[in-house]
């Protein structure tokens, strides 16, 4: 009889003493670490899971537990939504989806609104989205490619001495022939008719490894600076077709996707003096948040990828990437309940509010890697500071200052695109009123 | 046992000449019809719906066009994706640039163009064939790329060259839900299939049959080739340019040129070859082939890991998945290189004589 008591007053003990099952926030993770853009979606992939892997190793966000799954979809785009059809209902449903893919974000931006799950494009996407009252799910974190080209020609008329020296000059575009070549157009067209240069607009056809008709007319047309629009193996050939027909790589700017490790690897020596448009970071090996990285996660053996990697461009893009979508979620537990997991629709305001200072930061290991984001329910993009670095033929260094794109240029053209957009839908805008609920 | 004709006699032609003279077959056949239209929508959810069943109908839609085009006539096409891209492309404009265009008449308008641009490419079949021909229909592929990323009027001016459709309406029924889509594309697919059934039975189909058998032969016996053929290039590009407009306003919603690139082409060509050539029901056997299995695999191998204990990695499933791909195409095309059609047929003709093979 007493043994029996015994027993069971253990196993009630037993039972009081299992901790209550930890919440849980599931983050789906869209990657291609197959196929022609590979080199570039990989290092991109190991940072954002380590990242998350990071956290959770610190303890989760406020004690709760990152679960993550990937799935591969090659940059194609209707894999890209299989894979988000098949992710946004798992482990209790999707906290946020970033898809490092302009078609996807392209097809996504419809269905992002009907399911309820925000859309991180981080440096990517559609420029205009940077309007929160028409995007109300889309987030173009820390600048788009609107950002980009403006700060390319903000640096341009800086190295002549003033935009008034920009009139004839002529400016070329190399472009990715997609909709994310595409979209710096507008940008480069408007700040054309500002200054007076000239824009010359040369697509490449994916994959873009043929690109000799375009460096001909290059040649033929010698334009003053070669703006690379590029992804993936179109970098390198790029480089490799400037090499050969003698244009100066350091008159070549390219935007992010164009300026990493594995863009220039290949060409080396070859590419020295090539520079590109970082949004906020370059390569970061001596970042603090890097180090824990490698002293959290990868000493343990549960690191993604080759340790030699962790750290450079594309790696911190997606530690970049992860750390905006995990802060979202912890400012959204700020206002609804820490340690508990968050609905997409909570996680949504957090993205809207989010408001990381540079203490912050710092605090987080970012410091000297990024300045600070502060979102607003109407602006989601929530920074635009760019700085330039330069391929010395071994590793990227920066070669300027920070730099912010030009407000009074680009706000209308967004309120432009997304006023058309609106329309298109019938969508109406949000009110300041309903940004407060 | 069960599947077996005797004892259902014919007393009319039109009972012997009905699409599906045994019973049994006529049964199961308005079964599963009845039961993708009333059973599926309450048994399947959204991911189903959305990722696998609504590529499935169309993608076998644009199967069944290259089908009557290869299969049935013998003009073999890797211009397909460019009719799709027309077709999408024209029912877009057909949408926004005309106030008031119903949806449903905007897709059809589109396959109208679509049937006409296959016309036009459809010419050099009648001096070309074999691999030439694919050649020339290679053109099609490449000039419609090129026309909808560089002529931006294709794409009112978008800047970014991605169009997108959204609130689909057909006759105040407004198609948002992944089932209202699937249904949509069921209703048109189950409409187009029938007619793409009686127009091989008819005289037209007879005279692409006799094209593809021995367009000498055929001529000879009075067919017109080139009404044949370019009837063949017509229809099949209309079921294209249907297609192609459902995939872009259904399925994506908003798309680029590079949804029907040069791969859209040879994906379809592929349906037809593992389906079967000259069958309907092959293309509805391609098209799941082609499109359910890379998706199971990317499921089913983590899994089948898991269960023995083995992490494979993302990259690793996606390498995996092509090479057991691969392999199964080939298998298939050693085993039956009919296609999955006639190891069907074959599969029903040993049925019939079951238990009492002779």
């Amino acid at each position: 009889m007493k043994t029996r008591k015994l027993m069971m007053a253990a196993a009630l003990a037993a039972l009081l003493s299992v901790p209550a099952i930890a919440a849980e926030q599931f983050f789906p993770v869209l990657v291609y670490r197959t196929g022609a853009y590979a080199p570039n979606g990989t290092p991109w992939a190991n940072g954002y899971v380590d990242y998350l892997k990071l956290v959770n190793a610190k303890g989760g966000i406020n004690g709760v537990k990152i679960t993550f799954e990937e799935c591969e979809f090659g940059y194609a785009t209707d894999r890209g939504v299989e894979c988000y059809e098949r992710l946004k209902g798992k482990s209790g449903g999707a906290t946020l989806v970033q898809p490092l893919s302009t078609g996807v974000t392209f097809a996504l931006t419809e269905k992002a609104s009907v399911d309820k799950i925000p859309l991180i494009t981080a440096g990517y996407g559609r420029s205009e989205s940077a309007n929160g009252a028409v995007f109300t799910w889309n987030f173009p974190l820390l600048g788009t490619y609107w950002v980009g080209a403006d700060v390319a020609i903000q640096h341009i008329a800086k190295k002549e001495g003033g935009f008034d020296k920009l009139k004839g000059k002529k400016i070329a575009l190399v472009y990715h022939d997609s909709p994310y070549g595409k979209e710096p157009i507008p940008l480069l067209q408007e700040r054309a008719k500002m200054h007076g240069f000239d824009v010359m607009l040369l697509p490449v056809a994916h994959p873009g490894v043929e690109q000799k008709a375009t460096w001909l007319q290059i040649r033929q047309n010698k334009p003053d600076y070669v703006l690379l629009w590029g992804w993936g193996v179109m970098n390198s050939t790029s480089l490799k077709e400037a090499q050969a027909t003698g244009y100066p790589r350091d008159k070549m700017y390219g935007i992010w996707w164009a300026g990493a490790e594995p863009d220039v690897k290949d060409v080396g020596e070859g590419a020295k003096g090539y520079n590109a448009m970082t949004l906020q970071h370059g390569a970061e090996p001596n970042a603090k948040v890097v180090k824990d990285t490698l002293a959290m996660v990868h000493a343990k053996g549960q690191g993604t990828g080759p340790k030699e990697e962790v750290g450079s461009v594309l790696y911190m893009r997606g530690v970049l990437s992860a750390m905006l979508g995990v802060e979202g979620v912890r400012k959204a537990q700020e206002r609804y309940g820490k340690g508990k997991t968050m609905t997409g629709e909570q996680v949504r305001w957090g993205l809207e509010n989010l408001n990381l200072d540079q203490k912050t930061l710092d605090g987080m290991g970012f410091a000297g890697v990024m300045r600070p984001v502060q979102t607003s329910c109407l602006d989601h993009m929530g920074s635009s500071w760019v700085r330039v670095h330069t391929w010395d033929g071994a590793k990227w260094n920066f070669s300027s200052d920070w730099y912010q794109a030009d407000d009074k240029v680009i706000r209308p053209m967004v309120m432009l695109a997304s006023g058309k957009y609106a329309e298109e839908k019938k969508l109406k805008p949000r009110t300041p009123e309903e940004c407060k609920q | 046992m069960i599947y077996r004709e005797n004892g259902q006699f014919k007393t009319s032609y039109a009972a012997d000449q009905q699409i599906f003279p045994i019973a049994q077959d006529r049964w199961a056949v308005l079964a599963i019809v009845a039961f993708a239209f009333v059973g599926i929508p309450f048994l399947v959810d959204e991911y189903l719906f959305r990722a696998i069943l609504i590529p499935f109908l169309i993608l076998a839609l644009a199967a069944l066009g290259v089908n009557l085009l290869v299969g049935y006539c013998g003009q073999i096409t890797l211009g397909a994706g460019a009719f799709m891209a027309v077709g999408a492309y024209a029912a877009y404009n057909f949408l926004i640039r005309i106030d008031g265009m119903p949806m449903l008449a905007a897709i059809l308008l589109g396959g109208f163009v679509a049937a006409v641009v296959g016309i036009v490419f459809g010419i050099p079949s009648l001096r070309v064939r074999g691999l030439y021909l694919a050649m020339a229909t290679l053109a099609a592929q490449f000039f419609w790329d090129w026309a909808f990323l560089r002529i931006s009027w294709f794409t009112n001016n978008a800047p970014s060259g991605s169009v997108s459709v959204s609130n689909l309406e057909l006759l105040g029924w407004s198609i948002d839900a992944p089932i209202e889509k699937y249904l949509f594309c069921l209703g048109l697919l189950a409409l187009f299939a029938l007619l793409a059934k009686n127009m091989t039975r008819s005289a037209m189909g007879r005279q692409w049959m006799a094209i593809r058998d021995m367009d000498v032969a055929a001529e000879v016996i009075g067919i017109r080739p080139m009404f044949a053929k370019l009837s063949a290039f017509a229809v099949s590009s209309f079921y294209l340019g249907v297609a192609g407009a459902l995939w872009g306003f259904v399925h994506l919603g908003s798309w680029e040129p590079a949804a029907f690139s040069i791969d859209r082409s040879f994906q379809l060509l592929f349906m037809v070859i593992i389906g079967g050539m000259g069958s309907i029901m092959g293309s509805f056997f391609g098209a799941a082939f082609i499109v359910v299995l890379p998706i199971f695999l990317n499921q089913f191998l983590p899994w089948l890991g898991g269960l023995v204990g083995l992490h494979i990695s993302t990259a690793g499933v996606s390498h995996a998945e092509f090479m057991i791909f691969g392999a199964l195409i080939v298998f298939f095309l050693i085993v039956e290189p009919h296609g999955i059609a006639r190891l069907w047929s074959t599969g029903k003709e040993k049925l019939r004589l079951w238990p009492f093979p002779h």
